[in-house]
Order: structure tokens, then sequence, then C-alpha cells
């Protein structure tokens, strides 16, 4: 998804003018073709993410389109008040393309996962945040950032995802893609969980339940009319992200839950990261399956929710240790 | 040093402004008169009737608690009705206690210190990428350098050799709670800002002979961002606001203490 993303900086930038690139510090030979065709339009700045938006706001007032990279948690938390005060107030149209969302460095600890990013940029009036959920995703949300007003957020994920995502259910920032429907549950996903979105539909519909899914590559604006219209009638809503269970996929279909008065109780669960940061280093996959964010535990909790007879001895039998 | 007519005017107005309203940023705006004055209406090129026209010098306040003067200099100018003055801060008006883009004249939101002069930086790149010859001139204020995205600009500034870039700095010598030695020193001065890579001149910021012959220079030098370090007055020209921090931003200001600054500047 990574590469995808520069290249289509790239495939923009050799259509349009106005598109410029900066980043922070990347890894040597980053963009190295846009660089050496286009290189009054690059620009690498070091590690200064304040500069860099403001930087960035001041060529957006002159009519550029300037896309912003570095690393998630240096674009959203290091320079929180450029963004808002620069980017967000001025409504300007940068794209901030944040690398590694969610737990991708592992490795390297709780400084470099970004478990908020979707969360503090929600709050800033004008901010559009994205998470897609693979590199075909990714190129088709990129295609539309050339013409959207306002400063937009990508949440870069790691690189040879799976790909889930499908040609003939149309992107569209802003909008929620009903993947498929389903009577019994209905699942929301954004950026890369997708995938375990869609593998415990599979797994439950084996064992005669109908679960829907619907994904969420749009955080904000959120498509309150689509969530809403497809969790009318449904008696189970779980939301799955790579990211805290504050303020995310899960606080906002939570709060668009709360104001929905709907005419019967639903059980709600919001699959994440635990406030918490990561005590634990290892692998994304391994800090995933430790914070219970796998198809296996969204498999669980449906199972738990669904009321009958079959569901319930499944989930004693398979998932009561 | 005496300010001649045209400096006692422009103070007049914000006075006449702090009495509608009765609160602001006194000193900040007071240091700045000179600087600004100098600036539109001997060195930036402007259209009032095109505040947007793509040819002209770009002007950031970037220590935009000073906005009183930089309100009551574009009012003289003709960029808004004199009658916004009195809204200042008020829910009708559209000048608030630190500029934003919709004031007709303002190229940028600021407030919180450490904006102004990043997006400056933009505005030049983009005047060196489009080959046109509009200048960026930012004014901040040296409690503003304690920020690190000053020198996180100036450090990008010096790199792509923005001499189409000026800063101004309203050296008051004074912040929030006290001397800017004393909060957070910021000397040497003039040689930090040479060694971040500036062509760098210190003037009497209230002299305005002396800052009309400086900005006239502008760039100092070839390749090299300009700085122009302006020695100035916290509160210059009242009396009892000058290096006096009560003054830095007052609230609630009484008909007398009005009066008083009416008379203070009569006799300065």
């Amino acid at each position: 998804m990574r590469k995808m993303c520069l290249e289509m900086v790239y495939e923009l930038a050799q259509k349009d003018e106005r598109v410029f690139f900066i980043g922070s510090d990347l890894g040597v030979g980053t963009l190295q073709k846009f660089k050496n065709e286009m290189p009054e339009r690059f620009f690498m700045e070091g590690i200064s993410e304040a500069n860099i938006i403001g930087m960035a706001a001041g060529l957006a007032m002159e009519g550029k389109i300037p896309y912003v990279n570095t690393i998630a948690t240096f674009l959203t938390r290091r320079c929180f008040e450029q963004v808002v005060v620069d980017l967000g107030l001025h409504n300007l149209n940068v794209r901030l393309l944040g690398n590694g969302g969610g737990l991708v460095y592992a490795p390297l600890g709780p400084t470099h996962e970004a478990i908020d990013d979707l969360a503090i940029l929600r709050t800033i009036p004008n901010m559009t945040v994205i998470a897609p959920c693979d590199a075909n995703e990714m190129h088709r949300a990129m295609l539309q950032t050339l013409d959207y007003q306002g400063p937009i957020y990508l949440r870069v994920a790691k690189g040879n995802d799976p790909i889930v995502s499908r040609d003939d259910i149309a992107f569209k920032i802003g909008k929620a893609l009903l993947m498929s429907p389903g009577s019994d549950a209905l699942i929301l996903t954004t950026g890369t969980t997708l995938r375990m979105g869609l593998e415990a539909s599979a797994i439950l519909k084996k064992r005669g339940l109908e679960v829907g899914v619907v994904h969420v590559p749009t955080i904000k604006p959120l498509d309150k009319r689509t969530l809403l219209e497809c969790m009318e009638k449904i008696p189970i809503v779980v939301t799955i992200e790579e990211h805290s269970v504050i303020g995310g996929l899960g606080g906002a279909v939570a709060e668009i839950m709360a104001e929905a008065n709907f005419s019967s109780a639903k059980y709600f669960k919001r699959v994440g990261i635990p406030d918490v940061f990561p005590d634990q280093y290892g692998s994304q996959a391994s800090l995933m399956e430790y914070f219970g964010i796998t198809t296996e535990n969204v498999v669980s909790i449906i199972h738990r929710f669904n009321q009958s007879e079959k569901s319930q001895q499944i989930f004693e039998q398979e998932f009561v240790k | 040093m005496a300010l001649d007519q045209r400096s006692k005017y422009l103070r007049r107005r914000i006075i006449e402004t702090l009495n509608a309203v009765r609160r602001g940023h006194v000193g900040a705006a007071l240091s700045l008169v000179e600087i600004l004055r100098v600036l539109y209406d001997d060195v930036l090129h402007y259209d009032i009737n095109n505040p947007k026209w793509p040819q002209r010098d770009r002007c950031i306040l970037s220590k935009g608690h000073g906005c009183l003067a930089l309100y009551v200099v574009l009012v003289d100018k003709g960029f808004f009705a004199q009658e916004e003055l009195w809204k200042f801060c008020e829910s009708d008006g559209i000048l608030g206690g630190h500029p934003e883009i919709k004031v007709p004249g303002v190229e940028a939101s600021t407030g919180s210190l450490g904006h102004g002069f990043p997006i400056g930086v933009g505005f030049a790149l983009n005047a060196k990428y489009e080959k046109v010859d509009y200048r960026t001139f930012v004014v901040i204020g040296d409690g503003e350098c304690n920020e690190g995205s000053i020198w996180e600009a100036a450090m990008c500034a010096s790199k792509h050799r923005l001499d189409n870039l000026i800063v101004i700095v309203d050296h008051n010598q004074y912040q929030s709670y006290g001397p800017t030695c004393g909060v957070l020193n910021l000397e040497p001065f003039a040689e930090k800002w040479k060694a971040f890579g500036f062509a760098v001149e210190e003037v009497d910021g209230h002299d305005v002979g002396a800052m009309r012959s400086v900005l006239g220079r502008v760039p100092l030098q070839a390749n090299k961002p300009t700085v122009i370090i302006c020695h100035t007055l916290k509160g210059k020209g009242i009396r009892c606001t000058e290096g006096n921090l009560k003054w830095h931003h007052k609230s609630g200001i009484s008909d007398e203490e009005i009066q008083q600054l009416y008379e203070a500047l009569e006799v300065s």
C-alpha cells in the first residue's frame, strides 16, 4: 500500500503541476524518480514537522497541492497544532500521508505506533480522514485527492496487505461501502481490518449466520446515512480497527448509534486497542493478536451475542476456556 | 526617539479602538507601529481594491497578538471600514484578538506563535517555483523566537536560499512573564540568525527613516534570507505602558486609563 501511495504521488505529479511532495527524513531513494524528473516540486526537509506543515500550508495557499509524507505518529502527534491551525483552520488542500498507521511499527515500540491518529485528526474541523484497506483502495482514494476541497489524512498501512477491496464497489471519499449484506449481525471495518471482517463473515456463514460487512474507509466525514440504514434492523454491530477503541471507527459509530434512537436495542462491541500503550514488541500480527484484533475474536463476539441455541453452544464449546 | 505626527496618529487610533472595546494586547501593538507603518507606507506592493492581487507582496503578522497595530494600519490604507475597529472582539465584527484570513489584507490566521514564519517559507518557495518576484515579509516577536518552529523555518529558508523572504523581528525585549533575557534568553540573537544562514541587520524599530532605509535595501544579500532585528520598546509612545507588563494584555480598561493613554501620547 505504501508503494502504491508513493507511486500515485508520482503519477499525480506527472499529470498535475499543482502536486508537490514534501517528506521529512524518509528512507534513502524514496520517490527518486519524482526527484529526478520533477526536482523543483520535490522537497525533503528534515525532521522538522512543524515547519513542514506550515510550509505546506503556505504552498497550498498559493494554489499548490502538497502531499506530505512521514511516519504517522510524527505527522499527527508531533505537529498537531500546525495541522489544526495551518491546515484545518485555513481549510487547505494539503494531503497528509501517514506511514505505519496502527501497529505496523510494532518492533519499534509505542513512540512509533499510530494507535490514535484517526481519533485525534477526526476532531479537526474541515479534516477528512481515510484509512484504505489495500493497495487497490489506496489507488482509488489517491485518484480522488486532486480535486477535493480541504485537508486529507490518509493512513498508510504496511504493504503487501492482501487485496480485499473490489473493483465493482465504487470507492468515493465520504462513502461507506456495503461489501456484503446480512441480517444476523453487522461488522464495520476500516483500514486493513476489512480482511478480518470478510473472513469472520465467511466463517459465520458456514455456521448458518448471515453477517453483513460494511467497510468504512472514510472515518471522517462519516457516512452516517449508509451506516444507520445498514444498522437499523441488525441486532448485533461489531467494529474492528487497528486503533484505540477511543475515538476511531468504534468511537465514531458509537456516537451516531447513541443518537440514532433505534426502535430496538442492539448488542455493540468495539474491537480495537484498549486504552493502553502497547507494552510488547514482536510483530504487527502478534500485537494484533495480543489485543484481540483477530478474526477469531470477532467470530466469538458474534456467537456470544447471537441468541440462537446453536450459537450459544458454539460459544461455550469454542471460546469459553 | 520622539514620535512624528503619523506615528502618534496611528497610536491614537489604537487608543480609540481600546476606548471602544476596553481590551487588547496593548504593549505588543505599540512596539509594532513603526514596523507596520513603514511596511505599508513605503515598502509593500499591494492593491486595496484587490487584496489577493497575485503580484502583491505577502506580509504575515506572525506575532498575531500585535493585531491592533495591524488593524489600524489596514483601516488607514482602506482595506476595510473603520467601523470594524469599534467592533474589535465583538460577535458582529470581523476583527478578533488575533488576525484571521477573513479580514481583507490578512494573509494568514495567526495567534498561536511560531506558525506565520513557516507559512511564509511556503509563500517564498512558491514565488521561486513560479519565478515571480513578489516578496514575503514575516513579522515575528522576540518572545515568539522561543518556539522551535521558528528555528526549523530558519534552517529551511536558508537551505532554499530564500532571498525573497524577509523576517522582521519586533525585538521589544519583553514577553508576557518578563524580560526575554530572563524567561528564555535569546542572546547572542543576531549571531544566531547569522549562524542559521541569514543576512542580518539591526535597526532602531521606531526610527522611521532608518527603517525606510534598511527595508528599502532588502534583500540584504543575494541567495540568503534576510532578517531585520528591530530594537523596539514594548508599549512605545505612551509613558505608562512603556516596558510595563501590566499592559502586555489588558482587559477592563477604565475611562481614567483611556484618558491617561491619550494624555501620555500627546506629551511623548
